[in-house]
């Protein structure tokens, strides 16, 4: 990133495919800045790499370039509409495109997660965006011979007010190409905004209804075979041996081959049976015989795993946050209470299973892949290929779902290995059952709690403890252990609750499985914890949890803000009839900040049902308010899912869950209501959208199932049909 | 190996692949057709729904020599331009957001539709439990089916909301 290429036009013009004459405008990366300045790709013979995001051809074609990957969170339309917006076009009048990869596209922008593609683009691409739109301007105005201040852009076009005349982008694009870019192009008054904050049709929609939209699973190179691995379900043994002559009677089986999945420091080895077709190679796969060493690892078990967690617990750990002095705030609270609450291993199952098309040609990789980022999987085939990183090339296409799964470049290089081993183009598919088995999962989490209450029932002392296996530790070449893994402790220090006496603490357990990221994170696990013993704390104290809440929020926050808006729209005040009850949460994390009032009922035979959910997100500044509803319902089912249907566990060393069958989803049957409602009163701070509707649901479940029931669930997942 | 004709989306085509290839890849791999996606592989979660004489069928789990002759309808199927009463309303609630389950949504509610016109709830749960999104479009599927049915037109819609 910091070696500047020198790119002139004319080799842009031949990277890029497209015609001379094109207005094409881009970021220059400077070493002080990650989004330097602006620069006219298509005029300037470039001392700097620069990233083009527009291009406009002479045709009045405008192609606008997406680094970002769509999983279903809507950056197919959020992320060009911020170009799309300042440039005065529509988005059905552009075409959007990914980028592949490319070094003149920052690599951070390549990557997608976090909730971070909007906020950290807001500023950028809308000045991409009216720096090209005042160029076309200015090229019109010259052409005219009239002022600039007569002339003005819409709907693709410069109008001159005076005459009335009007002339499309594509007429003007070599002339603005040969202009300055403007330094400081002026940004729209939101209140002028066509698109953004603006609920807008998702332009990737209707190609999701006609069965058109081409994820990774759908490309086709001509002239691929198929490929299928099998690995050890016990997660870390070695091969030995194998048999594979069954395997070559199956009609349609060419190759066995040897593979390697790479999980950051982790080896999985495998067989990759390689067939004309993909049930030929999933036959061939079955009737391997392979021998495997399984290193002692067919000895892990959930149960004794959990008991160590409950064992560590009991240590003091490393200290992650200490407000006032903890230890005599609680040894002189008139009341103290402590609960153990635990969360398990989960998967990330997107819809789409894992899969990648590769073609190895004249020392070069080709990908087709649903990826969560362009440049995580260039990088990690360039690395376990030893080829440099400009000879790969990653075409991305819709993700069926990412969920933190697709960041992970496994399946990408599993794939690309084969190709370059077979020397074909060859379609890797996970099956199912390897998705959903052989992770990487979400972490569990355990946290210890200790409250103390004054003796007016003031929260005065509060010990958040988390005890787990860290992400870090997995996929780091080196893991200091005397320090507090911060990724694990994420967010249990700054909610805003006032309370004088806190010492939050980190205790680490080993472990050996693949672990990684999974919507929201760390969050989604420790706000179980937190605000569910907030909760007991309000219930010990003797208090409405709504009350006790504000009642440690005096200062202004955002949380504040949140829960007073939840008070309003939940109608908390108004009581529900006999028979249904509701409970409340919030979190505030790297994310975002969200909140929930979940609405439940008791049913037949001690079940329990999730009637309502009232949402409530901070956001700042909102881009389109339809798709922000449809990410926390989104959230929602997934933190629903996770909170009380099946969690990934192990019985010697496998994991005993393998499919929907045994790693159940929510489904329709089970929907509650969700209102949603957004609070974007502007400011400097832009939050994420795609995770904050997570972490509150699992605890402001369990609040409400404490108050219709009077038993607290402490350990995920739980029934809901036998509470 | 053996010959067998499909008739799909009204199209006659001759395919000679294993008896027991689950139907699913052929109409990906052979015929071409991606609109159908492969979820599971055990009938679980309803991404691979076609419809087989007219039936919600799950084309991952039945093996091509069953829809020897039979006439196959897939998600390419349901309209000439995308235009379906079903694909429309899926439109205007904005329902899909991965869109991966999305194929085998529109094909059970397009079942649903054709023998209950004006579905409850209960009947779209019952006829819509089979498809699993991850992504959680759940609410919306509910309110597009209403709105197709043209049985619930109160039902908050995008036009609505702005």
């Amino acid at each position: 990133m910091e070696e500047k290429t020198k790119i002139n036009r004319r080799k842009f013009i031949t990277i890029s495919g497209i015609a001379g004459g094109a207005l094409v405008l881009g970021y220059a990366l400077l070493k002080e800045t990650k989004l330097g300045e602006l620069v006219n790709m298509s005029s300037v013979d470039a001392g700097s790499e620069f990233t083009p995001y527009i291009i406009i051809d002479r045709s009045g074609k405008i192609t606008l370039m997406n680094p970002k990957a769509e999983m279903g969170q809507g950056t197919y339309q959020s992320v060009p509409a911020l170009i799309a917006e300042e440039l005065e076009v529509s988005l059905d009048q552009v075409t959007v495109k990914s980028t592949s990869g490319e070094a003149k596209f920052p690599d951070d922008q390549q990557m997608t997660g976090g909730s971070s593609s909007v906020n950290t683009n807001y500023l950028p691409l809308r000045t991409a965006g009216a720096a090209a739109k005042e160029m076309l301007v200015k090229a019109a105005s010259d052409k005219w011979g009239v002022p600039v201040a007569e002339c003005y852009a819409a709907n693709a076009m410069v109008h001159h007010k005076p005459s009335g005349k009007s002339i499309g982008y594509g007429e003007l694009a070599e002339r603005a190409s040969k202009l300055p870019v403007p330094k400081k192009p002026a940004l729209k008054d939101p209140k002028d905004f066509r698109i953004l904050g603006k609920s807008s049709p998702r332009n990737d929609i209707p190609l999701k209804v006609k069965g058109k939209a081409v994820f990774g699973i759908d490309a086709d190179v001509p002239g691929m075979v198929y490929a299928s691995i099998e690995r050890c379900p016990v997660l870390g043994s070695k091969l030995v041996s194998f048999d594979d002559s069954d395997t070559f009677k199956i009609k349609g089986v060419t190759q066995v081959v040897k593979t390697d999945r790479i999980f950051f420091k982790n080896h999985y080895m495998g067989l990759a049976v390689i067939a004309d077709n993909y049930w030929a190679a999933l036959q061939g796969r079955k009737a391997l015989k392979v021998t495997w060493d399984n290193q002692g690892l067919d000895k892990f078990n959930s149960k004794d795993y959990e008991q160590s967690l409950r064992e560590l617990s009991k240590t003091e750990g490393l200290t992650a946050h200490k407000d006032g002095d903890f230890d005599a705030g609680y040894a002189h609270a008139a009341k103290k209470i402590e609960a153990l609450y635990e969360t398990p291993f989960v998967s990330h199952s997107p819809m789409e299973p894992m899969n990648c098309t590769a073609e190895w040609k004249d020392g070069k990789m080709e990908v087709w892949v649903s990826s969560q980022g362009a440049a995580w999987t260039r990088d990690e085939i360039a690395k376990a290929l030893s080829i440099p990183k400009e000879n790969v090339k990653v075409n991305m296409l819709f993700n069926g779902g990412g969920f933190g799964r697709r960041i992970s470049q496994d399946f990408a290089v599993e794939a690309a290995s084969i190709a370059k081993a077979v020397n074909k183009p060859v379609k890797l598919i996970w099956t199912r059952e390897d998705d959903t088995s052989l992770g990487p999962f979400r972490p569990a989490t355990f946290s210890a709690m200790k409250g103390g209450l004054s003796g007016d029932g003031k929260a005065v002392a509060f010990q958040h403890k988390v005890v787990s296996p860290s992400i870090n530790a997995t996929i780091m070449d080196k893991f200091d252990k005397t320090k507090v893994d911060e990724d694990m402790v994420e967010g249990i220090s700054i909610q805003p609750y006032e309370i004088p006496n806190v010492r939050n603490a980190y205790v680490y357990s080993e472990i050996h499985l693949p672990l990684t990221w999974w919507r929201s994170v760390t969050a989604s696990t420790v706000s179980f914890a937190h605000e569910s013993f907030i909760d007991e704390m309000a219930a010990a104290a003797g208090k409405d949890p709504m009350a006790f809440r504000l009642g440690m929020l005096n200062k202004p926050s955002d949380s504040k803000k949140v829960l007073m808006k939840l008070k309003e729209v939940s109608h908390w005040d108004a009581p529900l009839p006999a028979g249904k009850a509701r409970g409340v949460a919030q979190w505030n994390f790297f994310a975002g900040l969200c909140g929930h009032v979940v609405e439940v009922s008791r049913g037949k035979n001690n079940s329990v049902k999730v009637d309502k959910i009232y949402s409530v997100i901070d956001l700042g500044t909102v881009v389109n308010p339809e798709n922000v509803r449809s990410q926390v319902e989104g959230g929602i089912v997934m933190a629903l899912t996770a909170a009380t249907k099946d969690a990934i566990t192990f019985q010697n060393g496998k994991a005993v869950q393998s499919n929907f069958h045994n790693n159940r989803m929510l489904r329709i049957d089970e929907m509650p209501e969700i209102e949603v409602h957004i609070l974007a009163d502007g400011g400097p701070v832009i939050k994420g959208v795609g995770e904050p509707g997570l972490p509150p649901l699992a605890p402001a479940l369990c609040n409400a199932v404490f108050a219709l029931t009077g038993k607290r669930v402490r350990k995920l997942p739980f029934d809901l049909t036998n509470v | 190996m053996a010959d067998h004709t499909l008739i799909i989306n009204g199209q006659s085509h001759t395919v000679d692949v294993d008896p027991q290839m689950p139907l699913l890849w052929v109409i990906r791999d052979v015929i071409g057709l991606k609109g159908t996606k492969f979820g599971c592989g055990i009938a679980q979660c309803g991404a691979c729904t076609i419809h087989l004489d007219g039936d919600p069928t799950r084309s991952c789990s039945i093996p091509v020599s069953i829809a020897d002759g039979k006439k196959i309808t897939t998600i390419e199927g349901i309209s000439e331009t995308g235009d379906h009463p079903i694909q429309k309303a899926w439109i205007d609630q904005q329902v899909p957001q991965c869109g991966y389950c999305q194929s085998g949504q529109i094909m059970s509610a397009v079942t649903l539709l054709a023998k209950n016109p004006n579905p409850s709830d209960a009947d779209i749960d019952v006829a819509m439990s089979g498809n699993i999104c991850r992504c959680g479009t759940y609410q919306r599927i509910r309110k597009a089916v209403h709105q197709a049915a043209g049985n619930a037109g109160k039902q908050n819609n995008l036009a609505e909301a702005k």
